[in-house]
């Protein structure tokens, strides 16, 4: 692999957010719209009706070949081999010290397909390790994709209905009202091949959309043309981040990362040790962390200013956490984070105090989500 | 919402604006921008003395945290409650209701032109 990161690439709907006012902040070598004006309203629409993603920058890999299956079991951490045609799984790309190079959505599209889904910032590591994973599989291929597919996410509860009434966007293999979450269906856009996903990162209901990036404008706009009057907007990675965060979801660089074990971030159960046969990072994942490695926990307080990420968790004099996401909560109205803390202070439930650039504000442990959206 | 043109700026995104001996200052529109929605924001009391340069507030976005630099040594005579209960205002209008705080300041010192602070922010 020769490839080397780009730093000021723009989607394939860059003119479309320019001409909707967004302001843009670089992720991972991308110019992405952070927001279209208000990072609130945008938030506040997918909890009530829906917004538009663009996140084409995501990463998005075919693995192919008759031992596919038996690949990724061996190259993730979750048992890949065990969903069936069209079913969706969250998945972790560990590396030899068990420690976190990416986290993934995988689909199945068959029996020899996948189609592995990462994140913009760990393209190339990624890429990379599946392809040297890939070299003991004779027959199993790994196509870096990324270049050719944009991902267009609709969520929020209108989103059903809106995809529904989106014009030339037809042929569902799974009707969408019988599509499950964390399943997936063929579909057509006047004549382009779509993959939806019944998927997302916000906690709310919704669709994740790959088409070629040739054709997304085009979807794009017939996407928000149905969603005229349901109060859909386009929504940037502002409210994007305050929507995962609400809805306890682990972000890498932030929650997950090369030092961190999966156990430690709450995703033991996404690491399946009872899968035969050896997966990179077992024999780590099964020793585990060092005893008393600090645990991912939420944390809340109350008021209005927000721990954020870097700030420290302390008891008493000690310091025993850090931040790593935070933000007050425009759903909720209070201040949320997730952090790092010893666990042996979270469970002495000793008091403690988020340290806001000095100021040391009481918080509470809570069990994450902060969010969940109420059963349908 | 004053005429920017005719307001004075910092380099750290503030605008001023002096009637005799009294300094209203506020964050610009291409600061609020930058930060997003303002949820919270704190501003230093009535009769707070005041150092130029200092950090006196804080401007929270859903995202980020923004600091409040005092322009001017001087005296706090008043700061805009309203800005404090309904933060919203230094978005929807930053060089209007969206004020922070009215200074009675001795001595002003050298602040950038309407033209100098477009030229900063480069737009």
């Amino acid at each position: 692999m020769t490839d080397t990161p780009p730093t000021d690439r723009t989607s394939p709907l860059h003119d479309i957010h320019v001409a909707g006012g967004a302001s843009f902040t670089d992720f991972a070598g991308w110019q992405m719209p952070v927001s279209y004006g208000s990072d609130l309203a945008e938030h506040h629409a997918v909890r009530t009706s829906a917004g538009i993603f663009d996140i084409s920058h995501m990463a998005e890999i075919l693995v192919s070949g008759a031992d596919a299956a038996a690949f990724l079991d061996y190259a993730l951490a979750g048992k890949l081999s065990a969903i069936g045609a069209f079913q969706a799984k969250y998945s972790l790309l560990l590396d030899e010290t068990g420690g976190i190079v990416d986290d993934l959505v995988v689909y199945r599209l068959g029996d020899e397909v996948f189609f592995v889904v990462a994140n913009a910032g760990n393209r190339y590591p990624v890429v990379e390790a599946l392809t040297a994973r890939a070299a003991s599989f004779p027959g199993v291929t790994v196509d870096d994709q990324s270049d050719d597919i944009a991902l267009i996410a609709v969520q929020g509860p209108a989103s059903r209905s809106i995809l529904e009434a989106t014009a030339d966007l037809t042929d569902f293999s799974v009707a969408l009202d019988e599509l499950k979450y964390y399943w997936s269906s063929d579909a057509t856009f006047d004549g382009t091949a779509v993959l939806v996903g019944r998927t997302g990162y916000t906690g709310e209901d919704g669709f994740e959309l790959y088409i070629s990036t040739g054709r997304a404008a085009e979807l794009w706009q017939a996407l928000v043309t149905a969603g005229e009057g349901t109060g859909l907007i386009p929504a940037g990675l502002a409210s994007r981040d305050t929507l995962r965060l609400e809805a306890g979801m682990p972000l890498y660089g932030h929650e997950l990362g090369l030092d961190t074990f999966p156990v430690q971030a709450g995703l033991g159960r996404v690491v399946n040790l009872r899968k035969e046969g050896d997966f990179v990072g077992r024999a780590s994942v099964e020793t585990g962390p060092p005893a008393g490695a600090r645990v991912l926990v939420g944390l809340t307080t109350e008021g209005r200013r927000a721990g954020r990420a870097g700030y420290p968790v302390v008891t008493g004099d000690a310091e025993v956490g850090t931040i790593t996401s935070g933000a007050l909560s425009p759903t909720l109205g209070y201040p949320v984070a997730m952090a790092y803390v010893d666990p042996a202070v979270v469970e002495s439930g000793d008091p403690l105090f988020i340290d806001v650039r000095g100021t040391k504000i009481p918080a509470t442990v809570v069990t994450l989500p902060f969010y969940k959206r109420a059963a349908n | 919402m004053a005429d920017v043109t005719t307001l004075q700026y910092t380099a750290e995104h503030e605008w001023v604006l002096v009637d005799g001996d009294i300094a209203t200052v506020g964050i610009t529109a291409y600061a609020a921008d930058k930060l997003g929605d303002v949820v919270f924001v704190e501003l230093p009391q009535s009769g707070s003395a005041l150092a130029e340069g200092a950090i006196v507030g804080e401007i929270e976005s859903t995202k980020s945290v923004g600091e409040l630099f005092a322009p001017v040594n001087g005296e706090v005579v008043e700061a805009n409650e309203a800005v404090v209960n309904d933060p919203s205002l230094v978005n929807s209008d930053p060089f209007g209701e969206g004020w922070l705080i009215k200074v009675k300041f001795t001595e002003l010192p050298t602040l950038l032109s309407h033209t100098e602070y477009t030229v900063l922010v480069g737009e």
